[in-house]
């Protein structure tokens, strides 16, 4: 393979050819000093489309966009220092939220670091607890062979973000391209095929268990283990709950289907853990938001704890049988175990348990009161969107309120279709991942659905969209505050809302009180940044602004959905107190009649 | 708690010793006592870590630190089917009238003079943290003037080594390179 003699080239032309090697097709950065030598051969590249952001939070989370909508390795580039740090933000959610990304920084020369150069920063020792592995390259020899190990490390086993750090003088020496034939890497081997002997004691306690329940997390996602997740679900006949980085993971329209559950869970998927005897968990990871108060979690349930990295197994929550493997892999053999099982005559009986989480779903549907002042209710927002708009559309939200809404309230019937910041809770992740989602999918119709708080954080990336024709849709939820926030302070601080006004200021520099005031005026920034704006502030004007926005497909949609501002995420348990204590709306609890299954 | 000695072994790359101690101190661990050092595999390091931990926590360190890409092996020394020691040079105030009785806990504990002033000696003892507390609370009396200590280092007892098998790199399928 490496017998012909390779061209000589310089270490930016063997990054730009070790990138297309590595099968990347776009890259979202920002140039500047230090990482300038690639942005040249960069310009002649065939297979790369280079994508220039406005800021480089916005490359990192346009990144993360593309490669959840599509399952490859998102990659953006920036320069040293300011351009490196500005990626922290990114790939600290990639690494919260499993999401493969390569980072590609330039870094001062080799001889220049660790002297305070101008636009130096240790980002390898900056990013090193926020990324799966990171590498500095000070020779232009290493630059294949570095970039070939980051793609691989970033895809395989439980995806995650890697940043290679090149210094200025590796980008310009010269050296031979070749395009390594095998990785050596000792310390890194996956373990993807599941313990057979662990899978059949997984499928005994399965057909063993009364109250059982698949918990299904993002790894079913990046796995892509819908179709097992289904055929394995309708086998058994198990209730599901999907987490928040699990929507569309299995239908929303299935029967067996309760919802999310956690913090803001539906009551269904909430008490169906609670109640459980056995929990399979499937590539998701026990998160404080999902259990409440861990003591009190799932009190009865035996636990199957399946997931591709072995130190989530047994972190938060005690395991019964634990099996470490693709999420993929494992359902499969799952199906296969549980399938033998049946054949011996070994089948469970959970009818009584079905039947009592079906009721629970239809007592405790999603619902929210509607104004009735004749404002806008930001869930019906949301449902219109979802039934419009339809379940073959991406959805990319930002963190608060209108995300747990979006999540709530938007029908998902496909994987990949879902986007969102989970682990970390990053404001200002939408607009950039949209654009990267829609990059990644041109042919679908990409929402971001935003709150009028995140979207001031990123929507600079409007002008990115506008200007390399990425017409993604943006749903700004209106309503004027940083919502979540601000239902914490009605619900815990005595609706004192201190700093969560996104229009009212407190007193001028000169004093004064000051008017409440819509700035900005979102229609008009829409239009500043070549974009559609369009408002709506009325629910019978709700369908006519989306059918308006689905039509226009040549340039970005931003429309200003002004809600009513009291609207608040239900059901909810409150942060650090038991699942048991959900309210389904305020000061209202869900009652149970345990009574109906018998025993306990 | 309990004392726990772990072996680690990883690849000698320059940050592989960042890596390890900011997860320990991200993950809220204490490490007692870290040594580090070549092996017999030049491309490889050794590093002895005493950490004070209970059972499970140690189990969620040793899987984290697993997943660090340049971490190839983790075994937890047994302290009795292992030989732990540490290096510990002291320099112990000794003037003519308490120097004989100075040299005679040396005797005792086979350790070392290493260097001599009027006022006082410099003494080298090796071996494991037991003996090196006895010896230094033998010594305190005198006056410790300055003491410096290594980290532990520990290798399983028999002939077994832990790092031969795991050390052949196995060779991972590139990405297909993209026409």
């Amino acid at each position: 393979m490496s017998e012909q003699p390779a061209p000589t080239v310089t270490g930016a032309q063997s990054l730009i050819k070790s990138l297309e090697a590595a099968g990347a097709e776009n890259v979202f950065g920002i140039p500047g000093g230090a990482i300038l030598p690639a942005y040249d051969p960069l310009m002649d590249s065939g297979t790369l489309r280079h994508i220039l952001v406005r800021h480089e939070q916005g490359a990192g989370h346009a990144a993360q966009g593309y490669a959840v909508a599509t399952g490859k390795v998102g990659v953006c580039m920036a320069t040293s220092g300011p351009g490196a740090t500005n990626l922290v933000t990114p790939l600290a959610d990639a690494h919260m939220d499993s999401v493969p990304v390569v980072a590609v920084t330039g870094q001062v020369a080799s001889g220049a670091i660790g002297t305070d150069a101008f636009q130096e920063a240790d980002i390898r020792g900056i990013t090193m607890p926020v990324t799966k592995h990171n590498f500095l390259v000070t020779r232009a020899d290493d630059i294949a062979r570095t970039i070939a190990e980051a793609f691989y490390i970033a895809s395989t086993g439980r995806p995650g973000p890697v940043l290679v750090d090149i210094s200025k003088d590796a980008l310009q020496s010269r050296t031979s391209y070749s395009w390594p034939s095998e990785l050596h890497l000792p310390g890194y081997r996956p373990v993807t095929r599941p313990h057979a002997k662990q899978v059949r004691e997984a499928a005994r306690m399965i057909v063993e268990a009364r109250k059982p329940v698949l918990y299904v997390g993002g790894g079913v996602i990046r796995a892509g283990a819908s179709p097992e997740l289904r055929t394995l679900a309708e086998l058994t006949g198990i209730p599901v709950v999907t987490t928040l980085m699990a929507r569309g993971a299995f239908p929303d329209s299935h029967p067996q289907h309760l919802g999310m559950p956690g913090m803001h869970g539906t009551v269904a998927a909430v008490g169906a853990l609670q109640r459980s005897d056995l929990i399979i968990s499937l590539g998701a990871r026990f998160d404080d938001r999902v259990t409440g108060q861990l003591s009190s979690f799932a009190p009865h349930a035996k636990v199957i704890h399946a997931d591709i990295d072995p130190a989530e197994i047994g972190k938060n929550r005690y395991v019964d049988v634990p099996i470490v493997g693709d999420a993929r892999e494992v359902i499969a053999d799952l199906v296969t175990a549980l399938r033998a099982e049946h054949e011996a005559g070994r089948t469970g009986d959970y009818e009584g348990w079905v039947a009592q989480m079906a009721g629970m779903k239809k007592r405790y549907p999603l619902g929210y009161e509607k104004p009735t002042d004749g404002s806008l209710a930001p869930q019906y927002v949301l449902e219109r969107l979802s039934a419009i708009s339809g379940p073959e559309s991406i959805y990319v939200a930002g963190v608060g309120q209108h995300q747990m809404w979006a999540s709530h309230f938007i029908d998902y019937e496909h994987p990949q279709t879902w986007i969102n910041s989970g682990g970390l809770g990053t404001m200002g992740f939408s607009v950039p991942a949209a654009m990267g989602a829609k990059v990644g999918r041109p042919d679908a119709t990409v929402w971001s659905i935003d709150g009028d708080g995140c979207f001031q954080m990123t929507n600079q990336e409007l002008a990115t969209c506008a200007i390399e024709g990425i017409p993604i849709k943006v749903a700004i939820i209106n309503n004027e505050s940083l919502g979540m926030v601000r239902q914490w302070q009605t619900l815990f601080y005595n609706s004192r809302y201190s700093n969560t006004d996104l229009q009212q200021g407190s007193r001028g520099v000169s004093g004064a009180e000051i008017p409440r005031v819509r700035i900005p005026d979102f229609v008009k920034l829409a239009d500043a940044y070549g974009c559609v704006g369009l408002a709506c502030d009325s629910p019978d004007d709700v369908d006519a602004t989306i059918n308006k926005a689905m039509e226009i497909d040549d340039v970005p949609v931003v429309v200003d959905f002004r809600v009513h501002r009291d609207a608040m995420v239900w059901p909810m348990v409150a942060a650090g107190t038991s699942n048991d204590d959900i309210k389904h709306a305020r000061d209202m609890a869900p009652t149970w009649d345990d009574d109906d299954l018998g025993e306990r | 708690m309990s004392r726990h000695t772990l072996s680690v072994l990883v690849e000698n790359k320059p940050g592989v010793l960042a890596r390890v101690a900011a997860l320990f101190s991200r993950r809220g661990f204490n490490i007692d006592s870290l040594a580090v050092g070549p092996t017999e595999h030049a491309e490889v390091s050794r590093m002895t870590i005493l950490v004070n931990v209970e059972e499970s926590p140690l189990e969620q360190v040793t899987k984290q630190l697993n997943k660090l890409v340049e971490v190839i092996k983790i075994v937890e020394l047994d302290n009795a089917q292992s030989v732990n020691r540490e290096l510990l040079l002291v320099k112990v105030k000794a003037d003519s009238t308490t120097r004989g009785q100075v040299l005679e806990i040396v005797q005792l504990f086979r350790a070392k003079v290493v260097d001599v002033a009027t006022d006082a000696i410099t003494i080298q003892i090796v071996g494991n943290p037991d003996k090196l507390a006895d010896f230094l609370r033998m010594v305190e009396p005198y006056g410790v003037r300055e003491l410096v200590q290594s980290g532990m280092v520990a290798i399983g007892r028999g002939s077994r080594s832990i790092s031969e098998r795991t050390l052949k790199p196995v060779a991972v399928p590139a990405p297909p390179a993209a026409v």
